[in-house]
């Protein structure tokens, strides 16, 4: 059986192509159903049904040539891309493509001639590798919508705050990472440069666990602001927090800390020469020293 | 071979360095500025690294030893205008230039300067 298949590949793959052309519409209709039966509950059937003709076509063609072959691909492509988008399991997108080979194989039997038969073992082959192709760009158009949602949570999460005249905050919330840090620590040293504070205050309020690596991006971020020319404050230290850094024996050096962020703040006001007056808990005034 | 002007501002000496500094260039800065520390009578040193984009440990070498020299002849240093880049760097490169004041901006560092030599001649006078 194998010899023969080898031996004479095309009879058996003209066949094919003719029962693509003859019975188009059987064909057709018989996918979109296969496919509709797949991703029962999706609301979008109609778009693939939409779809589903141009790359019945597309698939023709590229039997005709090589060059052909990247129409298909585009089409499969912009398929699975929108599934991928849509929320469809990688599974139903591929399936959607497998359908074709249930779709011709009926075709295949009432025809009954042993060309077609073998014909349907080439196709069938070909219909794997786009199923394949549909799976990668499916898993690739998944990856990006991953990537663009990290990149969008990384610019959302660090906002720099004027506090005051020549006092900035950064108020962390979430996990420090490497990345998460850089970003910080540019946007922080960016701020002080355009707003020309020279207080910064760090409010690590939101940052659920700290680590010896996370304190050490801390420090990189006070030393680097401390070169040009500004001082930071580290506040919002929970109790948990202050006792994992005392076990972990990290040292903050004299870089000042402060529990909350209203503490950092007074600080930071008494340093650039702020009057805060009347007692800690009733009502703040403030006036500046010097005009 | 370019020279780093050293410019004259009252009790201040500024260094504005605008171009990449070669060994040879360092080294013909640092003697400039001893000499002009000497000849003007100098209390403060501020080095203006505004335009520099790129830095090595060799800059920051740089910039600690011009503050020792200045040091030695009793006139304070500070750098003023570092870019965030620069700071990152430098930080990353393990140097946190100890002894050599920062400033934000040749504004900042010239009020840093003068505040600091209020203070010593109000101890003095106490």
């Amino acid at each position: 059986m194998g010899v023969t298949l080898t031996v004479q590949p095309d009879a058996g793959r003209r066949r094919i192509e003719e029962l693509l052309r003859q019975n188009e519409d059987r064909v057709l209709k018989r996918w979109l159903e296969i496919t509709a039966a797949v991703s029962a509950g999706q609301a979008d059937r109609d778009d693939t049904a939409a779809r589903l003709p141009e790359i019945y076509q597309a698939l023709r063609q590229s039997f005709t040539g090589e060059e052909n072959l990247s129409d298909l691909h585009g089409l499969l492509a912009e398929l699975s891309r929108s599934r991928a988008r849509q929320g469809f399991s990688p599974a139903e997108t591929a399936n959607a493509v497998f359908g074709l080979k249930e779709a011709l194989y009926e075709v295949v039997e009432d025809d009954g001639t042993p060309e077609a038969l073998r014909g349907f073992i080439w196709f069938s082959k070909i219909i794997d590798d786009l199923g394949l192709f549909t799976f990668e760009t499916y898993a690739a158009a998944r990856e990006k919508i991953i990537i663009d949602q990290a990149e969008q949570l990384l610019e959302l999460s660090t906002p720099v705050v004027k506090l005051w005249e020549g006092i900035v905050a950064v108020p962390l919330i979430g996990t420090l990472d490497s990345a998460r840090t850089q970003v910080v620590m540019e946007k922080l040293l960016q701020a002080l440069v355009e707003t020309g504070s020279e207080h910064a205050v760090i409010d690590i309020t939101g940052v659920p666990a700290v680590d010896t690596q996370v304190a050490q991006h801390l420090l990189k971020t006070v030393m680097a602001a401390r070169l040009m020319g500004a001082e930071c404050v580290i506040s919002g230290i929970r109790p948990q927090i202050a006792h994992t850094i005392v076990t972990l024996g990290i040292e903050f050096g004299d870089i000042v800390t402060k529990a909350s962020l209203a503490d950092a703040l007074a600080h930071a006001l008494r340093r650039s020469g702020v009057e805060v007056a009347g007692s800690r808990r009733t009502r703040v005034a403030l006036r500046t020293e010097e005009a | 071979m370019d020279r780093v002007p050293v410019l004259k501002l009252g009790d201040v000496l500024i260094v504005s360095i605008q171009v990449d500094l070669q060994d040879q260039g360092v080294l013909a800065l640092q003697e400039d500025l001893a000499d002009a520390v000497v000849a003007t009578g100098a209390r403060g040193v501020i080095i203006d690294i505004t335009a520099v984009e790129i830095v090595d440990s060799f800059i920051g070498r740089m910039l600690a030893t011009i503050a020792s020299i200045s040091r030695m002849l009793d006139a304070e240093t500070v750098v003023v205008g570092m870019r965030p880049a620069v700071a990152i760097t430098l930080v990353e490169l393990g140097l946190s230039l100890g002894g050599v004041r920062t400033a934000l901006n040749l504004e900042k560092g010239v009020a840093l300067l003068n505040s600091s030599e209020d203070t010593q001649i109000a101890a003095a006078a106490r």
